[in-house]
């Protein structure tokens, strides 16, 4: 234990774990989503794209860059974070984390720490591969970085909340398919959406997602949806709410302790 | 009671209700003495792994209070439960990670700093040393309880629970690991555990609680029990089987077996045994001859199941 009475080693310790996981299964962890991004870009960046107009003067196969990142990032943090503690709950390994001295700033630290380092790092490995399709500069490198970061971070946070949260494979499943899937795709990753109809312009917006997209495609090229004050306050929302959540769970221990 | 000043765990006024309703645990009063291998004896659904998993942060209490060595375990959890070791009745482990791997992140997890001689030291001395770069679920089931002892044991523990240690696990590890157990002790290290083979409680432990639904109905020094609750019994072969206790013999304990062949004298095994000395001379005198006689003691088996037995 150190002397600032937080212990450190069982951050690195659950962070060493995590991360050594997915080293395991590289090929499936980097592999598979990169793979999945490239086709995105050759179907919808290539064959569709090209009979498409630039949108807002960026050419459509760039537009779609910052969307075909959120939706992986959004996809890999919730599932990773997600299945990180649901495992041990699930196998029962679960019992040593609980019996050991660790505080929920610990837990979250590793287990989402991990989550969050692996969503990063397979967003900037798309952002290379798409080089390979299309060319695109980054107007706000600094902002880009931090929006990867917050929407890592939040997202992890979240799979986290559902890991803990869900008691069964299936539901551990319903949330990011049902919910978060669906929202992506409505949340303006292949389309402005001054491109709908203006009724759903107004409903569009009650989708978080939308900030998200807009706010990071702000950082590319400038250009946005929505403000990126807006974007950002809706991202530091959604934060706090997940971390009050995680705090209460496992303070209460809600679905770990008996 | 043990003097609070030697009780390295102390339980007090400890209930558990589940949230389906069902009553574990009934104001669980317990003292653990520093240094003590202590056994914790119930039937299934007693309640003991209950117990053992709100001492260990697992399960929350209802209420009560569990200070180990000298910490809340509630409010200094930190501190309390990085003074514990718990090996679980189940073999939850990892699949993918190595022993070595998993040994060592167990000690992390607990807030110690890498210490690759006393991982070494502990898997040496668990016997796994030569398969510390082997996954885990490469191994046996005996194995994989070794290798929850040794994580247990990472982060160089104070208190060690031990749940169902053997269980599942052959003779000859049984033995092995009733050694280690032994070695631990040596070293300074208080053993709980929970067992269901009593032949493991009455070789191991110094004292002996008994759970019963919910409730500790007895906690004794092990050989203080089986003085008090333990029978002896000596049976003698007759020469000539006997129809009938003889009359002048009926104050006397004495039943007869065998169509008649064996004569059984019971008594208490904290009596002194002048009184069979005087059987002996009593039935000489009568003329009973006998060709051969047994002697036995209860087990702390029979004492167990006599007390479970024992309506209450």
């Amino acid at each position: 234990m150190s002397s600032d009475g937080m212990n450190w080693y069982g951050v690195k310790a659950i962070y060493h774990f995590e991360m050594a996981r997915w080293l395991r299964t590289l090929g499936q962890s980097l592999a598979a989503p990169v793979l999945t991004t490239a086709l995105y870009f050759i179907v919808f960046g290539a064959a569709i794209g090209g009979r498409m107009g630039e949108i807002e003067g960026v050419s459509y196969g760039a537009f779609i860059i910052p969307g075909l990142m959120m939706l992986s990032i959004l996809n890999e943090s919730m599932g990773n974070a997600s299945f990180g503690i649901f495992f041990p709950k699930w196998s029962g390994t679960m019992f040593e984390i609980l019996s050991a001295p660790l505080s929920w700033k610990e837990m979250l630290l590793g287990y989402v720490g991990a989550a969050t380092t692996k969503s990063m790092l397979l967003g900037l490995l798309i952002l290379v591969t798409a080089r390979v399709f299309v060319p695109y500069e980054i107007a706000h490198p600094l902002w880009m970085l931090a929006f990867l970061f917050l929407t890592a971070l939040s997202f992890s946070l979240f799979g986290f909340l559902i890991g803990l949260w869900a008691e069964t494979w299936e539901r551990l499943q319903t949330i990011p398919m049902l919910v978060i899937t669906p929202l992506t795709f409505l949340g303006g990753a292949f389309y402005s959406i001054d491109m709908l109809p203006p009724l759903w312009q107004k409903i569009t917006l009650i989708n978080p997602v939308v900030y998200l997209i807009s706010g990071f495609r702000w950082s590319f090229y400038g250009i946005a949806d929505v403000h990126v004050g807006i974007s950002i306050g809706m991202i530091v929302l959604f934060l706090s709410v997940c971390l009050l959540t995680a705090r209460w769970m496992i303070v209460s221990g809600y679905r770990l302790k008996k | 009671m043990v003097d609070a000043s030697q009780a390295i765990v102390s339980i007090q006024g400890l209930n558990k209700r589940y949230a389906n309703g069902f009553v574990a645990l009934k104001n669980i009063d317990l003292a653990i003495r520093r240094g003590e291998i202590f056994a914790l004896l119930g039937p299934n659904g007693a309640g003991k792994t209950t117990l053992i998993n709100i001492i260990c942060g697992i399960v929350n209490a209802s209420s009560g209070t569990v200070i180990a060595d000298g910490f809340d375990n509630v409010a200094q959890y930190r501190q309390a439960r990085s003074r514990i070791g718990l090996v679980p009745q189940e073999l939850n482990t990892d699949a993918f990670e190595t022993v070595w791997a998993t040994t060592s992140f167990s000690r992390g997890l607990y807030g110690k700093p890498s210490n690759p001689a006393h991982i070494e030291k502990v898997l040496r001395s668990l016997s796994l040393w030569d398969k510390k770069d082997e996954k885990i679920m490469a191994l046996s089931g005996g194995m994989k309880r070794r290798v929850l002892i040794a994580k247990a044991l990472s982060h160089e523990p104070t208190i060690l629970f031990l749940d169902e240690p053997t269980a599942g696990v052959d003779v000859e590890l049984r033995h092995d690991m009733w050694q280690v157990v032994h070695e631990l002790r040596d070293a300074g290290v208080t053993i709980i555990l929970t067992t269901h083979y009593i032949e493991e409680a009455e070789e191991m432990a110094d004292r002996v609680g008994v759970i019963l639904d919910g409730e500790i109905i007895l906690v004794e020094d092990k050989a203080t029990l089986m003085r008090k609750l333990g029978k002896r019994q000596l049976s003698l072969q007759l020469n000539q089987p006997l129809a009938a206790i003889p009359e002048s013999l009926i104050d006397l304990e004495l039943e007869l077996a065998d169509d008649g062949q064996t004569l059984v004298h019971t008594f208490d095994a904290q009596r002194e045994s002048s009184g069979v000395a005087e059987m002996l001379t009593r039935l000489a005198e009568l003329g009973i001859g006998f060709h051969d006689l047994k002697s036995t003691e209860s087990s702390l088996e029979e004492i167990f199941v006599n007390l479970v037995r024992k309506p209450r």
